[in-house]
């Protein structure tokens, strides 16, 4: 099958790779970008292991074609912390015990990243709601929920958390 | 001797036993830079596919493999045919039977491997898995584990044809694996005929999976110049791998490297040997090139392991004040096609014997009988130790059923029955002694918290309105840390565990272990340990498991076995350090080591506190400057064989509401405590919790692996499998007593599969509680929404 050009900003960075028509974004992310944090848990979109952020919206890349990233920008747990600072969400998760296995930890991430912009102030329920999209078999969520809470306190001000 | 301040600064220090220090592990996970198998990439790899039956029971006519092959990029297409000549077609299990690794003229379960294509990258893999033409001959299928034994049942394992003896005794029929029993039968027979009060159920416990966010894979590395082969693997037990692959393919075990690198989860799906490794494996040999499985969601919850599929009758004799005399049990035991249950092998029910829980219970007989039936092998304990979860439910629901006979609170037969403190240790009826406990402690504390007796007054009112409100009690005991190599083994191999630690002249520590993490943050608590065993600071101390090449021989993480075994290990490995630290001390300060105390961090002289040598002293001078005849260094080896199991336990309860419209149950309040005896890290223990109570939540609400009459799997990928988000699981509540270990170096029991086998009961017995004033004695799970809008109809309240 002919590969295909895709050209897109990834964390940030012009990106440029070839890949067949059929190929799914997770694979090119994992295998050919060496961006390995994103993960495959069902291929069916539910888990959401996969969870990238793209043009601003949280995106399960295991059905994403990586011809459909062309022209976009895609952020994914590898471009959370900036400038050697850990996000305010990857810090939360760290200081609350808000993973295990660490296998949906950057899903988790990626979705609350953008779930933060969507909601800045959320409640607890809001929270759970927001982040249904992603699954995690070993924490039970409590823990995530105040992950999600310690970073919303910490980007409202910086200083407290 | 009174604790200084000082010593509590430098107590402090350490981040040892008992504090909630954060994760070691974390820093890497949150950036991505976590080391999955499927992160793994190796120069040259190539990656494994598998063709898969859509039949359940089926004969093989023909595989045409030409249009395969005939694919650009496609390496190998294997078959049984070709596993033959190397006596890899089939594969011992670890219950004693055999398995095909690729079906061997018939196929006994849907998606069962067929043939394996080797390709150069995952999609011409899988395209090639379409082009293999494969033409079956269908065969009846048995499916009902009920009628497995029936005499024109069809015979699903000919290869077993004239043979009446299997693993664990004699086999009464075709489909047939095992009886397994314990306990006195006529004993409990004569109880019976004669009590006073007697209750029986039956109860399916239906077939599951533990469904880790990760799937299992490997990725099989051979070097045909050096000989060795290296395998990245998804595994709980990296070493008794390499000891079955060298079993089964003749290289040395010094020449095999097996490595389980990061794993998203394990929770029992990850202790068996599955077909997929093997394959790799020879196609990595075959080839000379590095091969790379993994499966699919749909793989997973299809092939690679089950749980559970109990289907059990419990029997309880009690005299008028529900005081039990006796306890009976019959289960049908549906192990799929091949007998593949990783327990040990002389346990083919596990530890299921646990069956008369926390109560007192003098007289008891139990009997399993396993049998074949078309669909997929496994029987692992998903979050339990060995078939504890089945044997505890199985009990605490029974308790339930008794007290609604006799119309006793559901917490006062609980009290009357109770193993009380004083019995300590414990010898059940059916031959487990009981380390340690305080069931009374527990569920008083329970009941309080909760205003019990509030919560009943609630229910009656609501009652009275015609509102569904469930109260649920479970006061469970747990059996875990297998165990004893007296009668606990893995294919000959004592189910001991390992540490080993070396205290480098600088004062920082480098220890392995036999166990391998999963999630449950090893690399933060067994540091712990150390740093309160050793006085040097848990962060000086790094952690590493899971490489054969380097951590010493253990037989991995599962049925909670890690602190109980692994943990014990570390300890008293630790320990052998400072008894070595304390000649060199006694050395250094030119006193007695009987002059000697310990002391947080330090060895000090008795009434001479000025004088002393911190550990980290003593760990220079162990490289410069020793005592006569002592040898250099300071490092120790433990391999622990533990005493007995331990014995951790709990009492939960929970509150739901059920909407007699739609059937939905709402938990409103689930208060869990654990008494997991020394508590190492508070933080990590609670996360435990959490994890085990929402897995617990997922089984009795919603999960199974529904067949159809041909053995059509139904419910194969995330749509179906009930996996809870964040909104269906409940908020839990946690609390805790400390009862520790009598005979565990530190007195620390195991915890992380506790709220599993606990909660589901629990579950189950409030969904039972909201009905039972309407004469429901017992409602099978999963509690679906379905189900219990069923159950509704039929107690005729849909319309009240």
């Amino acid at each position: 099958m002919a590969k295909q050009h895709i050209s897109f900003t990834l964390n940030g960075a012009q990106t440029d790779v070839l890949a067949e028509p059929r190929e799914l974004l997770i694979h090119v992310l994992r295998e050919q970008l060496g961006q390995t944090g994103s993960h495959i848990g069902c291929e069916t979109s539910h888990c959401g292991a996969c969870t990238v952020d793209m043009d601003g919206e949280s995106v399960k890349s295991c059905t994403v074609l990586a011809v459909q990233a062309n022209g976009t920008e895609v952020t994914t747990v590898e471009g959370l912390a900036a400038g050697g600072e850990l996000h305010p969400l990857q810090e939360g998760f760290m200081e609350e015990h808000g993973l295990q296995c660490g296998f949906c930890t950057p899903g988790m991430l990626i979705r609350a990243y953008r779930f933060l912009q969507e909601n800045p102030n959320p409640t607890d329920e809001e929270i759970r709601y927001g982040m249904s999209g992603n699954l995690c078999r070993c924490t039970g969520y409590q823990n995530i929920v105040k992950a999600v809470q310690y970073a919303a306190r910490k980007q409202q001000s910086p200083q407290e958390a | 001797m009174s604790t200084t301040a000082d010593q509590i600064e430098r107590t402090d220090k350490l981040q040892g036993m008992g504090c909630s220090r954060k994760r070691k592990e974390d820093p890497r996970f949150i950036q991505g830079k976590g080391n999955y198998v499927d992160d793994i990439k190796m120069p040259g790899m190539l990656h494994l596919d598998a063709v898969r039956s859509p039949y359940a029971h089926a004969r093989i006519k023909s595989i045409n493999k030409e249009r395969a092959l005939a694919l650009p990029g496609v390496h190998a297409v294997l078959t049984a045919e070709d596993l033959k000549p190397l006596n890899l077609h089939w594969m011992p299990t670890l219950a004693g039977d055999m398995q095909a690794v690729l079906a061997d003229e018939k196929v006994h379960f849907q998606m069962q491997e067929v043939a394996v294509v080797v390709a150069e990258d995952r999609y011409i893999a899988a395209d090639a898995v379409d082009m293999v033409e494969v033409e079956y001959e269908e065969l009846p299928v048995l499916v009902d584990a009920h009628k497995a034994m029936d005499s024109d049942a069809p015979v699903l394992r000919e290869d077993l044809a004239g043979k009446d003896e299997g693993a664990h005794g004699k086999r009464l029929h075709h489909n047939h694996i095992f009886t397994w029993d314990v306990g006195d039968k006529d004993d409990t027979d004569r109880v019976f005929d004669t009590a006073e009060v007697t209750v029986n159920e039956q109860m399916t416990y239906q077939r599951v999976h533990p469904s880790p966010l990760e799937t299992c894979g490997c990725v099989a590395s051979f070097d045909k110049i050096k000989g060795t082969l290296t395998v990245y693997i998804t595994s709980q037990a990296p070493h008794v791998v390499r000891t079955v692959v060298s079993m089964l393919s003749g290289i040395a075990e010094s020449k095999i490297r097996v490595i389980s690198p990061d794993i998203g989860g394990g929770f029992g799906n990850k202790v068996g040997i599955y077909p997929g490794y093997v394959a790799s494996i020879v196609a990595s040999i075959v080839l000379g090139r590095p091969v790379k499985w993994v499966e699919d969601r749909i793989e997973n919850l299809s092939t690679t392991a089950f749980a559970r599929d109990y289907h059990m009758t419990g029997e309880l004799a009690a005299d008028p004040d529900g005081k039990i005399k006796a306890l009976r049990v019959n289960v049908i035991a549906d192990h799929g096609a091949f007998d593949a249950c990783a327990d040990p092998t002389k346990f083919p029910a596990g530890l299921f014997s646990i069956v008369t829980g926390s109560y007192d219970i003098p007289t008891a007989y139990a009997r399993v009988d396993g049998v074949y039936t078309n669909k997929a092998p496994g029987g692992v304990a998903y979050r339990c130790s060995f078939r504890v979860t089945e044997a505890v439910y199985l009990v605490e629901r029974m308790i339930d059923v008794l007290a609604q006979k006799l119309d006793l609170d559901k917490a006062e037969i609980r009290f009357r029955n109770f193993i009380q403190k004083s019995q300590f240790p414990y010898q059940s009826a059916l031959g487990w002694e009981y380390d340690s406990g305080d069931y009374d402690t527990a569920l008083k504390k329970v009941l309080e918290a909760v205003d019990y007796e509030g919560l009943r007054r609630e229910q009656a009112e609501k009652r009275a309105r015609g509102e569904l409100m469930g109260i649920g009690i479970c006061t469970f005991t747990e059996i875990v840390g297998a165990g004893p190599t007296r009668n606990c083994d893995i294919l000959g191999i004592g189910m001991f565990d390992s540490a080993e630690i070396r205290v480098h002249p600088t004062g920082s520590a480098m220890a392995r272990m036999g166990t391998i993490t999963q999630g449950q943050g090893h690399q933060t608590t067994y540091a712990q340990i150390i740093a309160s065993e050793l006085g040097l600071p848990s962060e000086d101390i790094q952690i590493e498991e899971g490489d054969t090449d380097t951590a010493p021989y253990g037989l991995g993480t599962y049925g909670s076995r890690s602190t109980p075994v692994g943990g014990a290990a570390t300890a008293n490995a630790a320990r052998k350090i400072r008894a070595k630290a304390q000649k060199i001390a006694a050395h250094l300060l030119e006193v007695s080591e009987d002059d000697l105390e310990w002391d947080v961090d330090q060895f000090r002289v008795k009434g001479s506190p000025d004088q002393a040598k911190t550990m980290k002293e003593i760990a220079f001078a162990a490289y410069n400057n020793l005592p006569e005849g002592v040898e250099p260094g300071l490092e120790a080896v433990d391999y622990y064989d533990p005493p007995n199991f331990t014995y951790p336990f709990g009492a939960y309860l929970c509150v739901l509401d059920i909407d007699k419209g739609t059937g939905e149950t709402s938990v409103r309040r689930f208060y869990a405590l654990d008494d997991c005896g020394t508590r190492i890290n508070p933080m990590i223990i609670e996360g435990q919790i959490h994890g085990g109570l929402t897995e617990g939540f997922a089984v009795a609400m919603g999960q199974q692996l529904v067949f159809d009459e041909g053995g059509n799997i139904l419910g194969n990928t995330l749509m179906d499998y009930f996996v809870p988000t964040a909104v269906e699981t409940p908020v839990w509540e946690t609390d805790y007593t400390v009862t520790p270990s009598p005979h565990h170096p530190i007195g620390a029991k195991g915890v992380a599969e506790s709220p599993h086998v606990g909660s589901i009961p629990c579950f189950t017995n409030a969904m039972v509680d909201a009905f039972s004033h309407l004469g429901v004695t017992h409602m099978n799970m999963p509690h679906s929404a379905y189900n219990v809008w069923k159950q509704i109809r039929a107690s005729g309240i849909d319309k009240s």
